[in-house]
């Protein structure tokens, strides 16, 4: 199973969802396994229309429990494998999550994130799975979670999840919201080769490999595909060759491998955009698209002679610290502007002292808007 | 410049399709920057939709409308809803068959019987969305002539372009005749 | 004498299952059936969820994937989706395929992917310690029924045959040279195969019920007193076969296999459209 690559550009006038599937498709993405789920279906029609023209496959799974497990499945017969979903769809895929970390099953989940708890608002934004990305699945395990703010990048962060995701061996979680995937901007799909596209280390030569769970030094371990190696993949604690195994110092060893394999190697993971952030006094640290209501804050601030600077991690997981923790310990005032109680603050106050600040939070299923972040700031002055 | 344009009316009527082919004739045809965004509830048909285009010369960051400049609204229920969102001396372009809205010196009101002129020219009111588009393109003129075209031309499913490009004139004719009032 | 070595992992053995356990007996059967397909194991892909029977593909020398609980069936959809020339083995206990892989086994069925499911029936969650499971007996004493289980059980080849699986059929770890035929049979057919294997497990079954069974031999017995081949049933009254059951194959019916289906989509929109 192949898919055509694009080889022409195009430019389209868009919506996030679309250009989240045409950047799957782009990174050679050949399999979609998924359930219909506001505010994320967009991505999984697209590809229902396209895959099948591209020789790949797609399927409606039962649920998003099967979506993610038969994207695990192709993903081991060596397809280049994505599900889409939004929040109470992600809950479900949780326990798959962690198995995909374990087994280290290349795959990305999309999540189009929307109100919660429970079923919330579906049709509302809300960035309530900023913490469940990190944090959801049970067990220590290594998260990469990328979060777009326009288009454009719901195009750039799904290839990047791919090229990750195919590197690392692991699950790559892309958070957008509500806004930013239903909302149409025009963006430019590349040519085929303008933007790098990793695919999967196969053992050389005869493509047999005995070990596939050895890792070669800082590089993770190569993945033979099912068809030449007749190994064994399980949830379980496993040794080199992928069978179970109880021994303490394997399993030790083993589960703190799977975490240092991403996070000793943050400099091909972080991805932040910063603006200001040299000299900003009022630091604004936001992502998705809060982060745009933040900006228009701090260029209005910017032009009134206010020293403001915009933080905006695209990778959140891991979290950017070693860029972060300059500009925190700079600014006098951090403002921490999200779509729920305080999920991107918890990860600030582990890098900034808790009295400089200054979260804004809504919920409401309105969009965060410029003028709630303003108001917020002032109100926080009186 | 910029400006916020918000189509309002009820689900089904086609407001957030003329929102789009507004958007992708500004942004793939005129080359401005451009944001369509729509909000809706759990309703498939009914309710009050809005969809709303930025169109702006420099950068857009936050990416919904705030202070719209031109409502245009098909129910009577959208009218209502959203004229408060409608900032000082905008102007609202209504189908006057079944909306009605009070005069107002914050704002300027166009009153277009759209949804009569359809039933007398095409017997339907399939391409009210259309119509609704041609007398916004010529209210405002933010937008080309000719890119208006393409982008109604580009989203028209085969064997309906001739219906919507007349819509589009209709809605164009209807402005005018309003204009000169 | 039959070589079983050259399909088994044999450094992984020995395998975890409890003396008097139905699963060795199924293994054998199973592998038996693989050698008489004379397919390449580089071409199997044998699949599993969670549980005591999950365990066997770890002791096979093919592509093997131990998934999570009750999640064997959407594995398996994927590798055969993506895969098809792949022979997309699953064995499943009746806890792991029937209660929390329940919507998969259904969909599966509907679906009619070309998977062979082979469910291991022993009516109990053996590994957790002798819960009552989606096919325990009614009556019987169980670790989570104490004082008598009051549920009903699934039938569950009407249920697979009522989902849409094409070919269905029962055996035991009794009759075996018969579920040699049925596991062989299912291999071969085109489309979703799902063979349920009545056995037993006396550790953490048979135990409990004081009185019904001495030892897992008892066990054995109730499969012998109890099977009906189809064609015996057919001339029986249906009062005489109340608390036994029917074994064959049960249900066996061509449609459409959805692989096959996938790319016969991918064929049609070649050259077509856009």
């Amino acid at each position: 199973m192949t898919t055509t690559a694009h080889t022409e550009e195009k430019i389209l006038f868009t919506q996030g969802n679309i250009a989240c599937a045409e950047g799957a498709l782009y990174a050679g993405c050949n399999f979609f396994g998924g359930y219909p789920i506001t505010p994320s279906t967009e991505v999984a029609e697209h590809m229902a229309e396209e895959l099948p023209r591209r020789n790949g496959a797609f399927i409606q799974m039962e649920d998003e429990i099967a979506s993610l497990g038969a994207v695990i499945g192709a993903a081991l017969a060596g397809a280049k494998a994505m599900t889409a979903t939004s929040g109470p769809g992600f809950s479900l895929m949780q326990e798959l999550i962690g198995y995909a970390c374990i087994a280290e099953v290349p795959c990305v989940i999309v999540n189009v994130m929307r109100g919660g708890p429970s079923t919330g608002l579906p049709t509302s934004p809300a960035q309530s799975d900023l913490l469940q990305a990190k944090w959801g699945t049970h067990g220590d395990h290594p998260t990469i979670a990328l979060v777009p703010s326009s288009v454009e990048e719901m195009f750039t962060e799904t290839v990047r999840a791919f090229n990750l995701s195919e590197y690392f061996r692991t699950p790559v979680i892309v958070l957008g919201d509500e806004i930013i995937g239903h909302m149409r901007e025009k963006f430019r799909v590349p040519r085929s080769g303008e933007i790098e596209v990793i695919d999967r280390k196969v053992p050389d030569g005869d493509g047999i490999c005995r070990l596939p769970y050895r890792a070669d030094g800082k590089h993770p371990a190569c993945l033979p595909n099912f068809g030449t190696s007749r190994f064994h993949v399980t949830g379980l604690n496993h040794d080199e060759s992928g069978f179970p195994t109880m021994d303490p110092s394997i399993v030790q060893d083993s589960n703190a491998r799977i975490l240092d394999k991403v996070y000793h190697q943050r400099e091909l993971i972080d991805k932040v955009d910063m603006r200001y952030c040299e000299d900003a006094e009022i630091l604004f640290v936001s992502v998705g698209s809060a982060a745009r209501a933040a900006e228009e804050v701090v260029e209005e601030y910017r032009r009134k002679g206010v020293k403001a600077g915009l933080f905006r991690p695209i990778t959140l997981w891991p979290f950017p610290k070693k860029e972060f923790i300059p500009c925190a310990e700079r600014a006098k005032t951090i403002v921490v502007p999200e779509m729920n109680l305080g999920q991107l603050r918890t990860v600030v106050e582990r890098f900034a002292r808790s009295e400089k600040i200054l979260p804004v939070n809504l919920v409401s299923g309105e969009p965060l808007d410029p003028d709630f972040i303003v108001a917020t700031i002032e109100k926080s002055k009186r | 410049m910029k400006y916020e344009i918000r189509f309002s009316g009820s689900g089904g009527q086609g407001v957030i399709t003329a929102s789009v082919i507004l958007g992708a004739a500004a942004a793939l045809h005129d080359g401005k920057n451009v944001i369509q965004s729509q909000s809706y509830g759990p309703e498939a048909r009914g309710g009050a939709t809005k969809a709303d285009v930025i169109i702006s010369d420099a950068k857009i960051r936050y990416p919904k409308a705030r202070h719209i400049d031109y409502l245009v609204s098909l129910t009577q229920k959208a009218a209502v809803k959203f004229i408060k969102t409608l900032k000082k001396g905008g102007v609202v372009i209504i189908d006057s068959d079944f909306v009605d809205l009070p005069d107002s010196p914050d704002h300027r009101i166009y009153r277009l019987p759209m949804t009569s002129s359809s039933i007398a020219k095409f017997n339907r009111t399939t391409t009210l969305n259309v119509i609704a588009l041609g007398a916004f393109a010529e209210v405002a003129g933010l937008v080309s002539a000719d890119a208006v075209k393409k982008a109604v031309l580009d989203n028209s499913p085969a064997g309906f372009e001739e219906m919507n490009i007349a819509s589009l004139d209709m809605g164009r004719e209807l402005a005018r005749a309003a204009k000169k009032n | 004498m039959f070589d079983y070595s050259a399909y088994l992992r044999n450094e992984k053995l020995p395998h975890i299952w409890c003396p008097g356990c139905g699963h060795g007996i199924i293994l054998k059967s199973l592998i038996r059936a693989i050698a008489k397909t004379g397919w390449d194991k580089d071409d199997i892909v044998l699949v599993s969820g969670i549980g005591c029977a999950s365990r066997l593909p770890g002791y096979v020398d093919c592509n093997t994937l131990h998934t999570a609980h009750g999640r064997a069936l959407a594995f398996a959809t994927g590798v055969k989706l993506a895969k098809p020339k792949f022979h997309v083995i699953v064995v499943s206990g009746d806890g792991d395929a029937l209660a929390i892989g329940g919507n998969h086994f259904i969909h599966a069925c509907r679906r009619n992917i070309d998977i062979s499911l082979i469910i291991f029936n022993n009516g109990i969650y053996g590994m957790t310690g002798g819960q009552y499971s989606p096919t325990t007996p009614q009556g019987d004493k169980a670790a989570t029924a104490p004082h008598g289980h009051i549920e009903p059980d699934f039938d569950v080849a009407a249920l697979a045959k009522g989902a849409g699986a094409t070919f269905v059929a029962r055996g035991t770890s009794y009759h075996v040279p018969q579920l040699d035929d049925y596991i062989y049979q299912a291999f071969m057919h085109k489309g979703f195969s799902v063979v349920e294997v009545v056995e037993a497990c006396y550790t953490t079954h048979g135990r409990k019920q004081k009185t019904k069974y001495k030892s897992n031999l008892d066990m054995m017995k109730w499969q012998k007193d109890r099977a009906v081949p189809l064609a015996k049933s057919r001339e029986m009254k249906p009062e005489e076969l109340a608390g036994k059951f029917v074994t064959g194959i049960l249900h066996e019916v061509e449609r459409p296999e959805y692989a096959d289906r996938y790319a016969g989509l991918v064929t049609s929109l070649k050259g077509g459209d856009k």
